[in-house]
């Protein structure tokens, strides 16, 4: 690589070099890092217009724009976007593949090579992806059998592109798996990491243990369209509900590969603007491998009307309750650092404390869906879509949105516009809820989910929803906007502004290539805020 | 429950799921704003006064006690909320008896409501007030769903095998079902409705074939078009009703019964059960019958086997 | 209870490696790790196989005991006594090579890679004989479950091939040594996990009991 020649430690940035081959080819994973996080951003974008346009439709209970078949389209691609190409990859993949290596204090991860193919991958899967657009998928992000081996659309196209996608996310899992454990710097002990990197290697283990059984499900699908192989076909004696169970024994833990990375930026954002130590430190770490574990018994409980005997459903339900514990704990935890603390409200506190208080919602309202009676009567009904976007959106996206406020100066070596930051915050708070909450109410009242027309009873409440959803899109709109202006000319940034004690922080803004003149040498943990002779709690 | 009804439960099964939901809400509800509430006080109260005091906060780093105990508060009380989720469904899941039955099978996009004495309707079910209701569900295509909102319940419905999911209207009405599982360009359109007559009503509409309901063609009541089928079909030659022995294992009071099977296991004679063993018998062969009976998986269509298990719940 | 960084002017002995590690002894255990992480995926991408076998064969035994019947046993048996010989010669060709053997190396795997032809054509055969007799994926779910398998795994045998060509191409250029093999080492590892695959394939289904 270029940068061998170069005298470790000159200080020149890693985004220096110019010209599409220094990024094409670069095993640098903090290009790598910034290269996922363009290409997912730019997905969640376009999941985002998809969801606009579903908003727009629903503002009138018949078909008025599209016809119900564009309609369902829509829904298919918004949620088949948003999940597999933006929601998944966007922090382990961006922010995760330029932090990792800095957090701990290593030069790369552990396969650069790898790294970079586990990028290109990921291109070729998202260009399969579009390709299949010419007959556009109208199945819903869940594929479920039969009724995605019977549509006319492109089902095989689309479901190699995912596997291919599906590759990229387990190559990324083992690179970091490796990374964590075998190049950690000197004294960077397990109970040293950040916990970012508690949460990256949890989702790790999630990507690496569950991605493959989704990978031969869409083959499988893939093979029912191509050659008639009859898993999954009744007619033939196959199990439209066995797909169910493959697909939500991923589908289900994803949902942490979704979470854990999120809750990994909380607990590193919250105690540097508290000036506090993390609480309970152990606790946060070791829920992370809990979530994971549990995770990978529970996805039953979205089938708990697929006609799986009671017994099962009972079991599935019980285990479904004790993801919340690690959760809930996560949580006090979190709170608990803000007690006698020197709290300050920068925008990536902001958001952190916006994830709590809307992540306590989704979490809240999970109960309803694991307890059996009430889900089977929520289940499939706007409820459901209120809660999970309340987790994945008020959550995973608030996190992200956090990191990305948070590292910005770190990554461009610019400063962000605060103002206006804030005040694309409050756009998104207001929007949000607005659009999100609405939805519990029509789901309790009955609503099904992927309708495109709807009975007169639910116009009001969704046309609060579509309201809410273009203020929220303004909002979206203002902190991209803002982004771009502090990339053009934000003023530079220091080198550790946030002054916080984790290893990227304490290079220059950006990083050189190398990320360290020299490697590091730990003798703390990174959370020694306030002072330790203070007054006890 | 004057509260819980404040919901607008058509059943008293109902509103027993309104109160599980009642009380969810309420312990969510106070975990919110306990949660919120500390949050947004710590917020205000430990803003940052003075720049220079940033280096005076306590170093606390964790708390045993109270680390163990926001263990063990969420684990009791989400054992409680499983608890209550998991009664109410049982008492949803199990079978009862007396019930009226339909049947109820999905195509793109519409339901065929099938009744055991042979009348049929499209998109509307009609039942009597008071007494439960059993609907046996089944889908020629793809994977629909049968979603009851006034009555808090919902089951799929899935090419290939049969489902079951009852109901107690209390009150006469009408009755909104939707389609819950997505099943393509017509799915937001395909809705029922299921009017619940008053008993004389109904018995009138039964007499009379008021209503869509009939048809112009005289129907056949299921079980008798069972019958039928079944001697057509040979059954007889191997299962006796009653009566000696034969080969095959003894139809009088079958169905609703648990059969031991071969290597031990129990099942429930019930719908499932019964389709299964006509179209794959050797799948769950009963112990001390040889599984010598032939699949009837291609001789016999969906609607005969509905029928002949109609049939044998009439052989009690 | 801070993190210090070291002052560059007291720095550590560490020096500033380009990459990741350029220590040898750490790449060795990142390479092995890595690939034992990789071997958990493929587990459990077979895994969900296997557990759809389970499933169907619990289902359906009596269509399992007559279908495996149509199984060519001599060939299916023959194709074992393929693989095993060749992870035998993976086997002394990692000795070869830690004894810095590198054209043994060579021979051996090579070897291996004719080998994994031969399994291929002898499954080859064993398909177009089926295709003849009219057994197709979507004839049932015992030959969706015969065809996905095996094609998979087949799969797997190519990219071995693969693997193992590319290991040879390397020794040839004179990269491996005594003291350095890591990718040989990989390469058999990942080999003898294809190899075993089929050990499991064989009786589940040539020969059901």
């Amino acid at each position: 690589m270029e940068h061998v020649e170069e005298e470790p430690g000159s200080g020149r940035g890693y985004l220096a070099e110019r010209g599409w081959r220094s990024w094409a080819y670069t095993m640098d994973h903090k290009r790598i890092g910034v290269m996922y996080l363009y290409t997912t951003i730019a997905f969640f974008f376009i999941g985002g217009i998809f969801a606009l346009l579903l908003r727009l439709e629903l503002l009138s209970p018949q078909a008025k724009y599209f016809s119900d078949h564009t309609y369902n389209v829509f829904f298919t691609l918004h949620g088949a976007m948003m999940i597999f190409l933006f929601i998944i990859p966007a922090i382990p993949s961006g922010l995760g593949n330029f932090f990792i290596p800095m957090h701990i204090g290593a030069r790369d991860v552990a396969f650069p090579r790898i790294n970079l193919a586990s990028y290109w991958v990921f291109v070729a899967g998202f260009l399969v992806v579009i390709g299949s657009l010419v007959s556009p998928m109208d199945t819903g992000w869940t594929f479920y059998t039969p009724y995605s081996a019977k549509t006319g659309a492109a089902v095989a196209t689309l479901s190699f592109g995912i596997f291919l996608i599906g590759m990229s996310s387990i190559l990324t899992g083992l690179n970091f798996i490796v990374t964590i454990h075998k190049l950690r710097a000197p004294g960077m002990t397990w109970h040293r990491l950040p916990l970012f990197i508690w949460g990256m290697y949890a989702t790790s283990i999630i990507q690496v243990v569950a991605t493959p059984v989704v990978g031969v499900t869409f083959l499988l699908l893939a093979m029912e369209r191509l050659f008639g192989v009859a898993f999954f076909d009744p007619a033939k004696g196959g199990d439209p509900v066995l797909f169910q169970h493959f697909f939500w024994f991923y589908s289900h833990p994803v949902v942490y590969v979704m979470i854990l990375p999120a809750m990994g930026i909380i607990s590193e954002v919250i105690p540097v603007f508290s000036r506090k130590p993390i609480f309970g430190y152990s606790a946060i770490a070791y829920s992370s491998l809990a979530i994971a574990f549990l995770g990978f018994l529970v996805w039953g409980h979205h089938m708990f009307t697929s006609g799986m005997s009671p017994l099962a459903n009972e079991i599935f339900s019980f285990m479904t309750f004790f993801v919340a514990v690690p959760t809930a704990v996560k949580v006090f935890n979190w709170i608990a650092t803000l007690y006698k603390g020197s709290i300050t409200f920068e925008s990536p506190m902001l958001y952190a404390l916006t994830f709590i208080f809307l992540f306590a919602v989704g979490g809240l309202t999970g109960p309803f869906l694991g307890a059996l009676s009430t889900d089977v009567q929520l289940h499939d009904t706007y409820f459901v879509v209120a809660h999970f976007h309340y987790t994945m959106m008020g959550g995973t996206v608030m996190g992200f949105f956090a990191g990305l406020h948070y590292w910005f100066p770190k990554m461009t070596g610019k400063m962000l516009n605060e103002k206006i930051a804030r005040i694309a915050w409050a756009l998104i708070f207001i929007g949000f809820n607005v659009t999100f909450f609405t939805m519990f109410i029509t789901g309790f009242e009955g609503m099904p989910r992927r309708y495109a027309e709807y009975l007169p009873k639910f116009h009001v409440e969704n046309v609060i929803s579509s309201v809410g959803s273009a203020i929220l899109a303004v909002g979206i709109a203002v902190m991209f906007w803002n982004f771009l202006q502090g990339l053009r000319k934000g003023p530079p940034a220091p080198g550790n502004p946030w002054r916080a004690l984790t290893l990227e922080w304490q290079t220059p803004s950006p990083p050189i290539t190398e990320n360290f003149p020299e490697i590091p040498v730990v003798t703390g943990w990174p959370y020694g805020y306030g002072n330790p002779e203070g007054p006890a709690a | 429950m004057g509260k819980v009804s404040a919901f607008g439960a058509a059943s008293a099964q109902a509103a027993r799921v309104d109160a599980v939901f009642l009380m969810i809400l309420v312990i969510g509800v106070f975990f919110f704003f306990l949660t919120q509430g500390i949050l947004i006080y710590f917020a205000v109260k430990y803003r940052r006064r003075l720049p220079e005091r940033d280096n005076e906060t306590p170093a606390i780093t964790g708390s045993p006690l109270l680390e163990f105990l926001w263990i063990l508060i969420p684990s009791l009380v989400v054992v409680v909320i499983f608890y209550y989720g998991w009664r109410v469904y049982t008492d949803q899941r199990i079978s009862v008896a007396g019930a009226t039955e339909v049947y109820v099978n999905a195509r793109q996009w519409l339901y065929e409501i099938k009744y055991p004495d042979g009348r049929t309707a499209i998109n509307e079910i009609r039942v009597p007030a008071g007494k439960p209701v059993k609907f046996i569900l089944s889908a020629s295509d793809v994977i629909h769903g049968f979603y009851l909102p006034d009555f808090r319940v919902k089951m799929d419905m899935i090419p290939g095998r049969v489902t079951t999911l009852w109901v107690q209207p209390d009150r006469p009405g009408r009755y909104q079902i939707y389609c819950t599982v997505y099943c393509g360009t017509g799915h937001s359109n395909m809705l029922a409705q299921l009017i619940v007559m008053p008993p004389d009503a109904y018995a009138a509409w039964v007499s009379h074939g008021e209503g869509e309901a009939g048809g112009e063609k005289e129907h056949e009541p299921l079980a008798v078009l069972g019958e039928r089928v079944a001697k057509n079909a040979g059954c007889l030659n191997c299962h006796a009703i009653g009566g000696a022995a034969k080969i095959g294992h003894d139809w009088k009071g079958l169905f609703g019964s648990n059969v031991l099977l071969e290597g031990g296991k129990t099942v429930t004679a019930d719908e499932e059960y019964l389709r299964e063993s006509i179209v794959d018998p050797g799948a769950k062969v009963v112990k001390g019958f040889p599984n010598v009976m032939p699949t009837y998986k291609t001789t016999l269509s969906k609607e005969d086997i509905d029928a002949v298990v109609a049939y044998l719940k009439t052989l009690q | 209870m801070a993190v210090r960084l070291r002052e560059s002017g007291r720095a550590g002995r560490v020096s500033a490696p380009p990459s990741g590690h350029a220590d040898p002894r750490v790449a060795f255990e990142a390479a092995k790790l890595g690939l034992w992480t990789f071997l958990a995926t493929e587990v459990l991408l077979f895994g969900a196989l296997f557990t759809a076998y389970t499933v169907f064969r619990l289902k359906y035994p009596a269509l399992f005991q007559s279908e495996h019947l149509k199984l060519n046993r001599v060939l299916g048996t023959l194709n074992t006594l393929v693989l095993i010989t060749s992870s035998l010669s993976v086997v002394l060709g990692v000795d070869a090579i830690r004894r810095g053997k590198a054209r043994l190396l060579e021979r051996y795997y090579g070897v291996t890679v004719l080998l994994g032809a031969v399994f291929l054509c002898v499954k080859y055969i064993e398909w177009t004989e089926e295709f003849r007799h009219g057994l197709y994926p979507g004839t049932n779910i015992f030959f969706s479950l015969y065809f996905m398998m095996t094609g998979l795994h087949g799969i797997h045998v190519i990219l071995g091939m693969g693997v193992l060509a590319y290991v040879v191409v390397l020794s040839r250029r004179g990269r491996f040594s005594e003291g350095y093999h890591t990718p040989v080492e990989i390469a058999g590892l990942y080999w003898h996990f294809v190899d075993l695959v089929w050990i499991y394939l064989l009786p589940l289904l040539y020969l059901i009991g």
